[in-house]
């Protein structure tokens, strides 16, 4: 009965402490030395084609060139992704948060995370057997009516099998993701904030704007990112779907290529500089999602201050 | 509360000693295999493990004599990764595989590199797979038509562009020919069927296929495509007027091209394709083993069909101990022998060598032997 209650606890507890110190600090290293791995083992691979004679890199014109329009694509097939997913994802974590009554908002958030399970082979197969013959007139629509815009200039594709075909699969493979952040997100937004606005006299559409909308917005921004960073990496659903050529500017014809799609099909029969070629543009892939997630980052922190949360 | 606490850290150190185990289970499976053969054989039983790599086209077959040779042989296993042909002969020359599956057969130089691994008389290849490479259109209510070399090139160069066009009701008459757009459909991974097809493209109709011949589909055309064969045959499919070129056993419901060969148009077949095979020559200066062929994409020889995918297995002409070539050899036997043909064309719907091909390559491979 000598010793103190309170300082034995305490020492007992330090150990633990220091495990579970020692435990997340070893996690924090383990993602960082993976991450580091992936880059080394990327850049010595893709090493050989930086000094290669350019006439012996794909196209013959260097890597410059061969990476340049796979990289445009690919921006072009996430950026239709997230147009599209964006607003419909927001809108349903809104609609089950906010509206739904409670059991149909746990339902179908339920089916929503489902969505996010299905394996990309299936979304890709769904999107060259069902959607592209099905998006077929619509294309020959655009074409006839709005060809005057280059991203709609015809001759539609027979197939469908077109990068805006693409888009739209990507779309819905990073709905859930977009939806189920947000949602988890608009449920925290504080109860004072949002019965102040109801009192005050808003309709629940300007609670929402005033209330929810502002304390979310990192989140929504971080939502948006993790998509995005799916649909820039997204590989076997591209490969499948889209009918890939060179860059062009219209949406609605065979042709553009993404990075991952690329390197998914090359891959299994390259050797030698092809090889290092197909790793070099996954190197450039690595980067971009690297210099996205900055920038996701970065308007983060500035939006942080201007949000409800503090 | 003391125990909630160390409870908590424990579950933080096995969730990370799990996902560390799971960074350790990711090596490759198909290097297990190099320690072949491990117990030497009595009474010409063979046991061990024969490790193989190569071209992705042989899968399916190659299931089916894995299938047939472990269960003739007790105690063996076949190990066979589909890592494409280029990457096969890699290793096989690396001495990682103790054969290769390969789409082409190795090039002077690589059996020379061979010689390292294999002896001094080096690696040789025989025709293991034959697979007639359909060209496969979807018209309603026409099945078959008649086409020419130049006119297919024609076709796939975008230069005919509608099925009614003069160039295909020539050899067609009788045949109602709609005016629907022709939609060419290609394959957009490097293939061994995009290889043998243009090849047969450049053989036979020089004048209008003036692109390279590789793997890939020449960039300048733009068309529409898809992956793999069941992309490229579920593409075509699904739209009216597409036409496209897949492995006869994938095509399905689609019609198909009947070539023309001499004066007459052969339909495709296996006996047709293998007949194909029968025309090719021999790839001149090799080892005696050796059996590479040069297909004569251009053969007049009526009833033969030209455009043939010939894949082949590539082995040493010496092993470092008995086991192994004992196990190589039976392998490479049962593979040729007729009922390895027969399993094989069941489960992938190839072609069977020709009686003549199979017993001259079952020759080369009895004559393995130990290195010295």
């Amino acid at each position: 009965m000598t010793t103190n209650a309170l300082r034995r606890n305490g020492s007992k507890g330090q150990v633990g402490d220091k495990v579970f110190s020692g435990a997340a600090l070893g996690a924090g290293i383990l993602i960082l030395v993976t991450l580091l791995a992936v880059a080394v083992f990327l850049l010595i691979q893709a090493l050989p084609i930086f000094s290669a004679d350019p006439e012996l890199v794909s196209g013959g014109e260097g890597f410059a060139t061969y990476i340049f329009p796979i990289v445009i694509g690919t921006v072009i097939a996430a950026a239709i992704a997230l147009v599209i997913a964006t607003p419909v994802g927001i809108a349903v974590a809104l609609f089950i948060s906010h509206y739904a009554p409670r059991r149909l908002a746990a339902g179908l958030g339920y089916v929503i995370d489902l969505l996010a399970a299905i394996p990309s082979v299936i979304y890709g197969a769904w999107g060259y057997l069902v959607l592209a013959p099905a998006l077929v007139p619509i294309y020959a629509w655009l074409a006839e009516n709005l060809g005057f815009i280059p991203i709609f200039e015809g001759p539609a594709s027979q197939t469908g099998k077109t990068i805006f075909t693409a888009g739209i699969v990507l779309a819905v493979m990073v709905l859930p993701i977009i939806t189920s952040l947000s949602r988890e997100i608009f449920l925290q937004t504080p109860k004072l904030h949002e019965e102040a606005a109801l009192a005050l006299g808003a309709t629940r559409w300007e609670m929402i704007v005033m209330s929810v909308i502002p304390f979310a917005r990192p989140g929504i921004i971080s939502a948006v990112m993790l998509g995005l960073g799916r649909a820039l990496g997204e590989t076997m659903a591209v490969a499948l779907v889209l009918s890939t050529g060179a860059l062009i500017p219209s949406l609605i014809k065979s042709g553009n290529q993404t990075i991952a799609a690329e390197i998914a099909l090359n891959f299994p029969e390259a050797f030698g500089l092809r090889l290092s070629e197909l790793i070099a543009a996954g190197l450039v892939l690595f980067v971009i999602t690297l210099v996205v997630n900055l920038i996701a980052r970065a308007i983060i922190a500035r939006h942080k201050e201007f949000s409800g949360a503090n | 509360m003391k125990l909630h606490r160390i409870g908590s850290a424990a579950a933080v150190l096995t969730v990370a000693a799990l996902a560390l185990t799971a960074c350790g289970s990711d090596s490759p499976t198909a290097t297990a295999g190099t320690d072949a053969a491990t117990s030497g054989s009595a009474g010409g039983a063979v046991t061990g493990t024969l490790t193989g790599s190569g071209a992705s086209s042989q899968k399916s077959a190659m299931e089916a004599w894995k299938a047939g040779f472990e269960a003739a042989n007790a105690g063996t296993m076949v190990q066979y990764s589909p890592d494409g042909s280029g990457a096969g002969r890699k290793a096989f020359l690396a001495g990682g595989a103790q054969f290769a599956g390969s789409d082409a057969y190795l090039k002077d130089e690589e059996i020379e590199s061979s010689k390292e691994v294999c002896g001094p008389d080096g690696a040789f290849n025989v025709p293991a797979y034959v697979s007639p490479i359909a060209v496969a259109f979807n018209l309603p209510g026409v099945e078959t038509l008649n086409l020419d070399a130049a006119t297919i090139a024609k076709i796939f160069k975008l230069e005919i562009t509608k099925w009614n066009d003069p160039a295909i009701a020539a050899t067609n008459e009788g045949v109602s020919l709609p005016d629907t757009a022709i939609t060419v459909v290609h394959r957009n991974d490097e293939s061994g069927t995009t290889e043998n097809f243009v090849e047969y493209l450049a053989a036979t109709a020089k004048d209008v296929w003036d692109y390279e011949v590789s793997g890939d589909w020449p960039k300048d055309l733009a068309s529409e495509n898809a992956k793999g064969t069941s992309g490229v045959v579920a593409t075509t499919t699904a739209t009216e007027g597409a036409i496209t070129y897949a492995d006869f056993s994938a095509v399905g419901d689609l019609g198909t091209v009947n070539v023309k060969v001499g004066d007459d148009f052969t339909k495709i077949s296996a006996d047709a394709a293998a007949k194909g095979v029968e025309a090719a020559t021999p790839v001149k200066d090799r080892g005696a083993l050796d059996m590479s062929l040069d297909l004569k994409r251009d053969t007049t020889e009526s009833g033969s069909y030209p455009i043939i995918l010939v894949s082949y297995h590539v082995f040493c002409s010496t092993y470092k101990d008995q086991a192994t070539a004992d196990l190589v050899k039976s392998f490479g036997e049962y593979v040729l022998s007729d009922a390895g043909q027969k399993e094989a064309a069941t489960s992938a719907g190839n072609a069977p060598l020709s009686a003549k091909m199979s017993a001259a390559a079952i020759k080369s491979v009895e004559q393995i032997t130990v290195a010295k």
